[in-house]
C-alpha cells in the first residue's frame, strides 16, 4: 500500500485521487453519452429501416421475390402513374383542411384553458377532459362514427326526427367530411397541447402592460400573444400535419374505401407482396413529409424557441 | 434416419401402414420389441405446426386430431399476405399449412413446399374429382378460369419445381376445402328479384353496391357483371391480359365516377356491417358474412347467379423440411384431415370438405341435408362452436352442392399481369 514513507493520510489520498482521475470522462464524452440513448434508437428503428427501404426501392421483383439490381423502375412507375398526384393532391388537401380547423379549435381552446381558467384545479380537470378521450384507442373513436353518421345512423335519424331533412343525407358517412370530422376529433389534441404550453410561459404581466398601454385585445393577440406562441403552432402543425399525410385507417374506413391516402395505396402494394414499390413509395413519402416539416421549420426555429 | 417409403401403387396408405413404415424408420433394420410402446413414445413428442386462415386454422380441429393421432397438432392462424409472407420466409417453422389456390402460384419452384405422394393420399380416390381432374362428377370439364384447382394440384416430379399439366403420382397438396362465392344481397330492399351479375352495376342501385378492396377478387366480380351485362367479353377472366385490364379499368373508373360503389371494404366486419346497416344492399360477399348479418335478423341472402359463381379452394400443402418420422406424422395428419372431422366443422360454418362423403360420417343426417343437400333444416343446427346459426325450415342460398359447386364461371386467381393489375387498382380506387 504505502509507496513512501508518507503520511497516514497521504497513503489514503493519493490511491483516491488516482482512482478518481482514472473514471473522470471529458465532456465531450459525457454529451456523447447522454445523447447515445436516443442515437442508438433513432439509427436502429428509423435509419437503418429507411436505409433498407431505399435499397429495396431500387430492387427488382416479380411475385414472390425481390432480387438486388439497381432499377429506376420503382420510382418511374411511381412517379408517373395518375395515381399518386391524385393521393397527394387528397392526402394535401385534407391536412390543410384539417390543420386549418385544428389550429382554429386548438388555439381557442387552448386560450381559454390558460387565460380564462384561473383556478388551478379547474384546469387540470379540464385538460383532463380533452384527454379523457385518449384513454381509448384511435382506431375505436373512428370506428365510433361510423353508426352515428351512417345512412340509418343517430345524426341522420334525429334529422329526420326534428323534420330538418325528408331523406337521410348521404355524404355524412363514407366522404371526405367523414373523414375530416374524424381527423378533427382525433388530432385537435395534438394542437392544444403545444400552444397551451408555449401560452403557459407567456408572463401574464405583458399583457397587462398592453392593456394599460392602450392596446386592444386584438392588437394584443396579434403583436404578443401569437407572436411569442408561435412555437407551440408549428409544434402542433407539425403533429397534425405529419398524422395526416402518414395516415392510413382513418381515410380507409371513413371514406369507405372511396378515397385512397398514401399509405393505403402502399398497403395494397404490400398485400399483393410487391415490396420494392412500396418501398419507393415509402421514401418519396419521408422525403415529401421532410421537405414540408423543412419549411415550418424556416419560419419557426422550433429548437431555438424550445430553450428560450 | 432413412426415408420410409411406400411402394407406388401399393394400397393406400392406412394408419397401419403409416406406423410400420414410421417404425421402420425409427429403428432401422434391428430387432424390435414390444413395437406399440416404442411407436407411441416417439410420436408422443412430436408438435405438428400447422398454419391457415382463421377459418381453417381452427383451434378444435386441431385438438381433435392429436386426441385421434397420438402427437400433438398445433392450430396457428393468420390472414392473408401475413400467411403468405410466413409460408415465404419462415417455412421451416411450420409444417404442414392450409394453402388456398392461387398462393400456390407464389409458392410452387421456391423450395417451400414438398410433394406428397399420390400413394400415400389416403383419400385420394374420395376426393372431388374438380380438384383431381378437373372434372364435375357426370363428366362435364369444369371452368378452368383463374386458379383452378386441377391446374395447380399436380406436381411434375417429387422435387415440385412446376405444376404439372395433367395427373401424376405427386401432389402439391391434398385437396381440403373448397367453396363456391357469388353476391350477396338484402332482399327487403333490392325491391326487384336479383338474377344476374350484371345487377352490381345496375345504376338502380348507385351509391349501394360495395366491393372487396382486394386488386384480383375485385376486378374478377366487375368483370362478371361486365360480361353479364354484355359489350365485353373475355378469354379468362380469371387472367386478363393487360388490353382487358386497361378496358375493364376504364369501365370501373366510369361506373365509380357516377357513385355507384358506396364503399370497398377490407375487413370481413366491415362487409358485414355495410350490409345489416342498409348502406350497401348488393356487394361481393364471403358466406360466413351473409350468416353473420342473418344471425342479427337481418335478411341477407348469398344470391345465385345464372353466369355462375367465383370458386375458390384450399389445400394442405406440406412443407419442405420435414423428413423421417415428423414427415410420417405430418402425412397421417394429411391423411387424418381429409377423414372427414375436418370436412364436418367446415360445412357447418358453410364450406364444402373436398371429400364430401367423408365429412358426411361426422354430420348428422339434419346437418348434411341443409349444407348438402339444400333441404330445409329439420331441426336447429350449430354452427362449428355450437352456438344455434340455422332455424329449423331454413334454406341453404343456391341449393346443393352440386348447385352451388357445379356451376363455377371463374376460380379466384392471381394474374400473371399482377404488377400491372394492382397499379391499375390503386388508379381505380384514388380516381
Amino acid at each position: 500500500m504505502s509507496l513512501a514513507q508518507n503520511s497516514d493520510e497521504a497513503v489514503t489520498i493519493a490511491p483516491r485521487s488516482r482512482g478518481r482521475r482514472r473514471w473522470r470522462l471529458s465532456p465531450q464524452a459525457v454529451s456523447w453519452l447522454q445523447v447515445s440513448p436516443l442515437a442508438i434508437i433513432l439509427t436502429a428503428f428509423f435509419a437503418l429501416p429507411t436505409l433498407v427501404f431505399l435499397i429495396v426501392s431500387f430492387y427488382d421483383y416479380d411475385r414472390a421475390g425481390i432480387y438486388p439490381d439497381f432499377l429506376l423502375t420503382n420510382y418511374e412507375e411511381l412517379l408517373t402513374t395518375p395515381a399518386t398526384l391524385r393521393v397527394y393532391v387528397s392526402s394535401l388537401k385534407f391536412a390543410f383542411i384539417v390543420w386549418g380547423i385544428t389550429l382554429f379549435l386548438g388555439f381557442n381552446i387552448a386560450y381559454f384553458l390558460v387565460f380564462h381558467v384561473h383556478s388551478r384545479t379547474m384546469r387540470t380537470i379540464l385538460f383532463l377532459a380533452c384527454a379523457i378521450p385518449f384513454w381509448t384507442s384511435g382506431i375505436i373513436r373512428t370506428i365510433a362514427w361510423i353508426p352515428f353518421l351512417g345512412r340509418n345512423g343517430a345524426f341522420n335519424q334525429g334529422l329526420m326526427a326534428v323534420h330538418l331533412t325528408e331523406q337521410p343525407l348521404e355524404f355524412l358517412l363514407f366522404s371526405p367530411f367523414a373523414v375530416c370530422v374524424t381527423y378533427v376529433h382525433l388530432f385537435t389534441l395534438l394542437m392544444i397541447g403545444p400552444i397551451a404550453n408555449s401560452l403557459a410561459k407567456i408572463d401574464p404581466a405583458l399583457l397587462e402592460a398592453a392593456r394599460d398601454a392602450g392596446a386592444s385585445r386584438w392588437r394584443t393577440m396579434v403583436d404578443i400573444v401569437i407572436p411569442l406562441s408561435k412555437t407551440g403552432i408549428a409544434l402542433g402543425s407539425i403533429l397534425v400535419f405529419t398524422q395526416v399525410m402518414g395516415d392510413f385507417f382513418v381515410v380507409k374506413a371513413m371514406s369507405g374505401g372511396q378515397s385512397a391516402s398514401i399509405v393505403s395505396q402502399l398497403a395494397t402494394e404490400i398485400q399483393a407482396m410487391q415490396y420494392p414499390p412500396a418501398a419507393a413509395s415509402a421514401i418519396i413519402l419521408v422525403l415529401f413529409v421532410a421537405l414540408m416539416v423543412g419549411c415550418m421549420m424556416r419560419v419557426v426555429d422550433v429548437r431555438k424557441e424550445l430553450v428560450r | 434416419m432413412s426415408q420410409p417409403k411406400t411402394p407406388l401403387g401399393g394400397p393406400p396408405a392406412t394408419r397401419r401402414t403409416v406406423i410400420k413404415t414410421a417404425i421402420g424408420a425409427v429403428a432401422g433394420s434391428g430387432a424390435i420389441t414390444g413395437f406399440p410402446t416404442l411407436w407411441a413414445q416417439n410420436i408422443k413428442d412430436v408438435v405438428i405446426q400447422h398454419n391457415g386462415p382463421p377459418v381453417t386454422a381452427i383451434g378444435l380441429i386441431g385438438e381433435q386430431a392429436s386426441k385421434d393421432l397420438g402427437f400433438t397438432v398445433r392450430m396457428q392462424a393468420s390472414e392473408n399476405a401475413d400467411l403468405l409472407n410466413r409460408f415465404l420466409t419462415q417455412s421451416s417453422a411450420i409444417d404442414t399449412a392450409d394453402i388456398s389456390l392461387p398462393f400456390l402460384k407464389y409458392l410452387i419452384g421456391r423450395d417451400v413446399l414438398q410433394p406428397i405422394p399420390r400413394a400415400r393420399v389416403a383419400h385420394y380416390e374420395q376426393s372431388m374429382p374438380l380438384f383431381t381432374r378437373g372434372k364435375y362428377p357426370d363428366g362435364r370439364i369444369a371452368s378452368q378460369q383463374g386458379v383452378a384447382p386441377f391446374g395447380v394440384l399436380y406436381a411434375i416430379n417429387a422435387e415440385g419445381k412446376a405444376f404439372a399439366k395433367e395427373e401424376t403420382e405427386w401432389l402439391n397438396g391434398i385437396p381440403s376445402v373448397t367453396n363456391a362465392d357469388t353476391l350477396g344481397i338484402r332482399p327487403d330492399l333490392v325491391s326487384r328479384p336479383i338474377t344476374s351479375w350484371a345487377d352490381l352495376l345496375d345504376p338502380a342501385f348507385k351509391g349501394k353496391t360495395a366491393l372487396q378492396d382486394q386488386p384480383s377478387v375485385g376486378t374478377i366480380d366487375v368483370a362478371m357483371a361486365v360480361e353479364a351485362r354484355g359489350g365485353l367479353t373475355y378469354g379468362n377472366k380469371g387472367n386478363m391480359t393487360r388490353a382487358e385490364i386497361d378496358k375493364t379499368m376504364a369501365i370501373m373508373r366510369e361506373v365509380k365516377a357516377s357513385g355507384q360503389f358506396r364503399s370497398f371494404w377490407t375487413t370481413f366486419d366491415q362487409s358485414v356491417n355495410l350490409m345489416a346497416s342498409g348502406e350497401v344492399v348488393i356487394q361481393s360477399m364471403w358466406s360466413p358474412a351473409v350468416s353473420a348479418v342473418r344471425t342479427r335478423g337481418i335478411s341477407c341472402t348469398y344470391q345465385p347467379l345464372k353466369e355462375g359463381f367465383r370458386g375458390w379452394g384450399y389445400v394442405l400443402g406440406m412443407m419442405k423440411h420435414l423428413t423421417g418420422l415428423k414427415r410420417d406424422c405430418a402425412i397421417e395428419f394429411a391423411n387424418w384431415y381429409g377423414s372427414g372431422f375436418q370436412g364436418a366443422v367446415i360445412a357447418r360454418q358453410g364450406y364444402y370438405s373436398a371429400q364430401p362423403e367423408n365429412a358426411r360420417k361426422f354430420l348428422t343426417a339434419a346437418e348434411w341435408d341443409y349444407w348438402y343437400d339444400g333441404k330445409p333444416a329439420a331441426e336447429v343446427l350449430n354452427d362449428p362452436f355450437g352456438k344455434p346459426s340455422i332455424k329449423p325450415g331454413e334454406i341453404r342460398d343456391g341449393g346443393a352442392f352440386m348447385q352451388r359447386v357445379g356451376n363455377i364461371a371463374v376460380w379466384n386467381s392471381v394474374m400473371d399481369e399482377d404488377r400491372y393489375l394492382t397499379r391499375k387498382w390503386n388508379e381505380f380506387i384514388t380516381s
